[in-house]
């Protein structure tokens, strides 16, 4: 599973740094970026699924990888 | 180095943009209809806006009002939305809906850039404060908010019943700006006055208006002055020194930009904190649950933020156009309720009901779209601190007496009156 932010509809509400300090950082501006390469482990998954739910902006993505 | 003339000439701008706008009859009392004829500067929307809310979003989601010359309120979260994003029908250039309408030609900047600007300009000018306000920076003033509040509480010793909005809440916020700004920490009460008079002398008469205006921004040049005199690490010098496509500010864009973030920032975290405190104070059960499970207080946090958003905004129609079922004309009003989509029951579920671990929660009380509050992150962190604070010294307390609870008139809904019983 890997996890993504739509920057075109971040308005950097940071709920899902909040939620998943461990996927999600911010930038200098405030608005929501993946850390690293964005891979969720499987331990992380609920707060990654918190994170895409409580985005107001709808702009947390995550795509299961096949 | 040239000396910065920017502020030393007459600015009468504000009366200036106030002979050149609109201004429509001024009409108070008992509301006939709420659907064909809301006002949230009566008693009753005071008293209690989400019976409104609730009762319109069923029989006449998107309601009218003669008033304030023509103004619309759409209570559903669709609609609510869908204003919000939709920045080429609906202009920010005045977010306080009032008898006044600024000329257009103050579009796209507006009067207190960036919240009551449009794009272009509007991106501009919120890159300019972005970097002051994420969580990171914001962490840096927890230590010290921490410590306030501590005195506040302490300063409560050996009374009964203390008022939560008024000897607390209040407090908090304003400490907190006028650190950031740089403003003299005794200049607080000074604040709140300001506020109220921007937010809550809508129905004045336009005299009395402009005049309470000028006050605001007479304070804040003399700040700027002061800051010119001496240049200091906060927002102030930050602004001064600010440059947008190559130059620094202009003078009206300095002192709008602190004129937001001195307004903007306390009246709404206020808010948040004494309805939080409210809440739990009728509450016994959320109260002590949050008091045994303090891990809990930042999901709990989000829920009093969605039942209880403080921030109502307002846009502009821009032009004629049947929109959602209605027809709306260019300068009518829009009344943008981010509390009554917070409500919506096709968004949420158990929309009326406050469920403090609700783990699932797309509220908009910080709105939705380019306009998200600025500081919202300032806010949550005030909004943390105050509550931990006081649960932590405070655990168990209840309303003195519900009946002498006040909330205040406007845009801007929180307690102003919260006697709580903590002895």
């Amino acid at each position: 599973m890997k996890a993504q932010i739509n920057p075109g509809l971040c308005q950097g509400h940071g709920r899902c740094y909040d939620l998943a300090p461990g996927l999600f950082g911010d930038d200098d501006e405030g608005y929501g970026r993946v850390l690293s390469d964005g891979a969720v482990p499987p331990e992380a998954e609920r707060d990654a699924r918190l994170a895409v739910l409580n985005c107001p902006e709808h702009a947390v993505e995550l795509l299961e990888e096949g | 180095m040239a000396v910065d003339d920017r502020f030393t000439q007459e600015t009468p701008e504000t009366g200036e943009d106030e002979i050149l706008g609109t201004r429509s009859e001024i009409i108070t009392g008992p509301v006939a209809d709420w659907a064909t004829d809301f006002s949230h500067l009566e008693p009753e929307w005071s008293a209690d806006p989400y019976l409104i809310q609730d009762d319109l979003r069923q029989r006449c989601p998107i309601a009218r009002t003669e008033r304030f010359g023509g103004a619309w309120l759409p209570t559903r979260y669709e609609d609510v939305a869908a204003i919000a994003y939709d920045t080429d029908r609906f202009s920010s250039r005045s977010i306080i809906l009032s008898n006044f309408r600024p000329p257009r030609e103050l579009a796209p900047i507006g009067g207190s850039p960036p919240i009551s600007s449009d794009p272009p300009f509007h991106h501009d000018a919120r890159k300019l404060l972005l970097p002051a306000f994420t969580k990171k920076v914001v962490a840096r003033c927890e230590p010290a908010t921490r410590a306030f509040c501590h005195s506040l509480i302490d300063s409560f010793e050996g009374r009964d019943v203390v008022d939560a909005a008024h000897d607390y809440a209040q407090h908090i916020p304003i400490r907190v700006i006028a650190d950031m700004l740089g403003f003299p920490p005794e200049d607080g009460p000074q604040f709140r006055e300001f506020v109220e008079d921007l937010l809550e002398g809508i129905n004045l008469p336009p005299d009395e208006r402009i005049e309470r205006v000028s006050r605001l921004f007479d304070y804040l040049l003399a700040q700027v002055h002061d800051h010119l005199d001496q240049p200091r690490d906060d927002l102030t010098t930050y602004l001064i020194d600010a440059e947008l496509y190559g130059r620094k500010l202009d003078p009206s864009v300095v002192t709008g930009a602190m004129a937001l973030l001195l307004i903007a920032g306390i009246d709404t975290s206020w808010s948040a904190i004494g309805a939080s405190l409210w809440h739990l104070a009728k509450t016994p059960g959320d109260r002590d649950r949050l008091v045994a499970e303090p891990w809990l207080l930042p999901t709990a946090i989000e829920e009093f933020l969605r039942v209880y958003a403080p921030v109502t905004m307002a846009r502009l129609v821009k032009q004629d156009m049947h929109w959602h079922g209605v027809d709306m004309k260019a300068e009518d009003w829009i009344l943008l309720s981010f509390p009554a989509a917070n409500r919506d029951p096709a968004q949420f579920d158990r929309a009326a009901e406050v469920v403090i671990d609700r783990e699932v929660n797309r509220h908009a009380a910080f709105g939705l779209g380019i306009h998200r509050c600025v500081g919202s992150h300032l806010a949550r962190m005030e909004l943390r601190v105050a509550l931990e604070v006081w649960l932590d010294r405070i655990p168990a307390f209840t309303l003195d007496d519900p009946g002498a609870v006040t909330w205040s008139a406007g845009q801007i809904r929180g307690p102003r009156a919260l006697p709580l019983r903590i002895g």
